[in-house]
């Protein structure tokens, strides 16, 4: 079956391609038309507590995919398993259709799986241009046999410098190419580590909260980078707590809770999903209360719910007599 | 005081196979923190495998020079095996300990008596050199004062140092130096990004203590005897100390950090002496002045790690964000 895929998907636009993803309904562990990751059965625990139980889980090829959920859900944990940096108790996935049990993460990582950190990994006492060098593969200048002779890597330096230099002109790291990385700020170093990240020319990038202090003006460029990558023919799976960013870019949410997959599906249905606004998102989430059109809306909703005081007498007040007369009628 | 005497004492220090020694073993020790990040406290271990390698093979199996040569690294490599296997997967804490207990273990052993005939336990061993000296070309005579088998270690044994520094040099600049310098800095950002660090580790293990296990010999040659007490922390410690003042992530740093430590402790032991000997100083014997010149080293490094702690060939701006 994946191989008429394959055939269908070669003269297909990625980023206009709007065939559904998922075979069938969008259930939590639902199968999709062309997953490149399949995790199953995968728990992890520590001491008792189950941060990763996770049934049924598919990564739709070609397709930005954002895991969200709230705080300890065991989306970092995932992620560290799925790219061999943890080793789950029990459970199987594969990547491509390659098993990764027992797979080591560099290994991982050449198979066209790369991460980045949700705390930021950068190395500090390296130029820029040197991170973005050594996220390269296929230099033969890393083996110690051929390492001391230049003649064998340089020319394979130059390809690399350059292909580093389009990137970091991409992420607007290119007047700090020749400064050490550690005098880069936070969000530099974020853009560095997905620049370095995108080195090593990836089939699936896995970002960990990527705009976690990013500037806004930047995040909007960040947001068409990662746009652009799925036009490139990537894969992006991405944990992030910024739903703006989740519904302009992603194709497919995946919410975790406690270590579970409670739903998924495209990101207008999901974020409609009352399980998910009870665990995650809180009932007024989708009102946008960076402007002052938001801030009526948000009050025009609440004076329409039942449960609110806004726009009556009590408004103000706190919910205190409300609880007390519930218990009582109890 | 001889000024004249105590000045050209020192400058012999410069260029004395000890210095080469120290500066070759010091080179290890950047190799493995410097570049690596890899915290060995045991470089005297491997500079004792190195020497009682050479020795062993040369006395107990008669091995020619050469021979004797690649078994004393072959040694070594194995030694950094030994280490390295357990201990480089662990955070670089555990390799400092296991280290330090390896050299100690290497140090009793050669040490214990059953093995005498082997190792000559407390006593060490001697007469290994001649294979050495066989083939010294230069024609007995004076060279800049040295006789000829004292000028021969030295050609031999900075030599050995220039192109130990080249080969160094040339494997940093490369891309496999590129990786190192990334482990050094954060080790799970080099293997997301595809690298077996495990294996570059390994590597950079080795290759610091193939280092070591030369500068053992260097050290051993000149004296024609080896012994277990030569080879105990405090020499792991000076070794430190070369490499704080030269700068640790550099080539020449170890080297010229070597050559300060012996001239600051040849220069201050003759003035010491001197100054007793001339009745200047009365509250000191020649015993003490001999623990005195190592207090001046230690206060020298700390004013050097006050004003200076990048030390001498350390690049300022890479210390500004540590």
């Amino acid at each position: 079956m994946s191989e008429t895929n394959e055939r269908n998907t070669e003269n297909i636009d990625y980023m206009t391609d709007s065939r559904p993803i998922a075979v069938g309904e969008n259930t939590p562990g639902c199968k999709k038309r062309d997953p490149i990751v399949v995790a199953e059965d995968v728990t992890r625990s520590f001491g008792g507590i189950n941060a990763v139980d996770v049934e049924y889980l598919e990564i739709p090829r070609h397709k930005i995919t954002a895991l969200i959920g709230p705080n300890g859900a065991g989306k970092t944990t995932l992620f560290n398993l799925l790219t061999g940096f943890d080793t789950p108790n029990t459970g199987k996935w594969q990547f491509e259709g390659n098993s990764l049990a027992g797979v080591s993460s560099y290994k991982v990582a050449r198979m066209g799986m790369v991460r980045t950190f949700q705390l930021t990994k950068v190395m500090g006492k390296l130029t820029v241009m040197e991170n973005m060098r050594l996220g390269a593969a296929d230099q033969p200048g890393e083996r110690l046999s051929k390492a001391l002779f230049k003649g064998i890597w340089g020319g394979r330096e130059k390809e690399i410098t350059a292909q580093a230099n389009v990137l970091l002109e991409k992420f607007k790291l290119d007047t700090k190419k020749d400064d050490y990385a550690a005098s880069l700020s936070g969000g530099q170093r974020k853009l560095l580590e997905m620049a370095r990240s995108l080195m090593v020319k990836p089939k699936l990038v896995m970002l960990d909260e990527p705009m976690a202090g990013v500037n806004p003006a930047l995040t909007q460029s960040l947001l068409d980078h990662i746009k652009n990558l799925k036009a490139e023919g990537m894969t992006v799976l991405f944990v992030e707590h910024d739903m703006n960013m989740v519904r302009h870019i992603a194709d497919w949410v995946v919410v975790m809770a406690e270590g579970k997959v409670v739903a998924e599906g495209p990101p207008g249905e999901v974020m409609k999903n009352p399980a998910v606004i009870d665990a995650y998102l809180g009932a007024h989430h989708d009102v946008d209360l960076g402007d002052a059109e938001g801030i009526k809306v948000l009050e025009a909703e609440l004076e329409a719910d039942e449960e609110s005081v806004v726009g009556t007498e009590d408004a103000g007040i706190l919910s205190e007599i409300e609880e007390t007369k519930k218990e009582d009628g109890k | 005081m001889d000024f004249g005497f105590i000045f050209s004492s020192a400058l012999g220090e410069l260029f004395s196979p000890t210095t080469a020694a120290y500066a070759l073993a010091a080179l290890g020790l950047a190799v493995h923190f410097g570049y690596s990040g890899l915290l060995n406290f045991g470089q005297a271990g491997f500079m004792a495998v190195g020497a009682y390698g050479f020795a062993i093979s040369t006395l107990t199996f008669d091995a020619p020079f050469f021979l004797a040569l690649i078994i004393s690294i072959l040694c070594s490599v194995i030694f950094a095996f030994i280490l390295g296997i357990p201990t480089l997967r662990l955070r670089a804490d555990y390799l400092a300990i296991v280290t330090i207990a390896a050299a100690e273990i290497v140090r009793y052993v050669v040490t214990t008596n059953q093995l005498t005939s082997v190792t000559g336990s407390a006593n060490g061993l001697a007469a290994f050199e001649n294979t050495f000296y066989a083939m010294n070309p230069f024609p007995e005579g004076s060279y800049m004062g040295m006789n000829n088998r004292d000028f021969f270690i030295r050609v031999i044994g900075w030599g050995l140092v220039i192109v130990c520094c080249l080969l160094v040099w040339l494997l940093m600049r490369s891309p496999w130096g590129r990786v190192l310098k990334g482990i050094r800095e954060d080790e799970n950002a080099v293997r997301s990004l595809g690298k077996n660090v495990y294996a570059y580790k390994m590597q950079a293990l080795i290759i610091g203590g193939v280092l070591g296990a030369l500068a053992g010999m260097i050290f051993t040659l000149p004296r024609g005897a080896v012994q277990p007490s030569n080879y105990g922390t405090e020499l792991t410690f000076f070794l430190w100390t070369c490499l704080l003042l030269g700068g640790m992530a550099t080539v020449l740093g170890p080297v010229i950090g070597a050559m300060i430590f012996w001239v600051v402790l040849s220069l201050t032991q003759s003035l010491l002496y001197g100054l007793i000997e001339s009745g200047a100083v009365t509250w000191l014997t020649t015993v003490q002045a001999g623990q005195l010149r190592y207090i001046l080293v230690g206060v020298a490094l700390m004013l050097l790690m006050i004003f200076r702690p990048q030390g001498v060939f350390g690049n300022k701006k890479e210390l500004a964000f540590a």
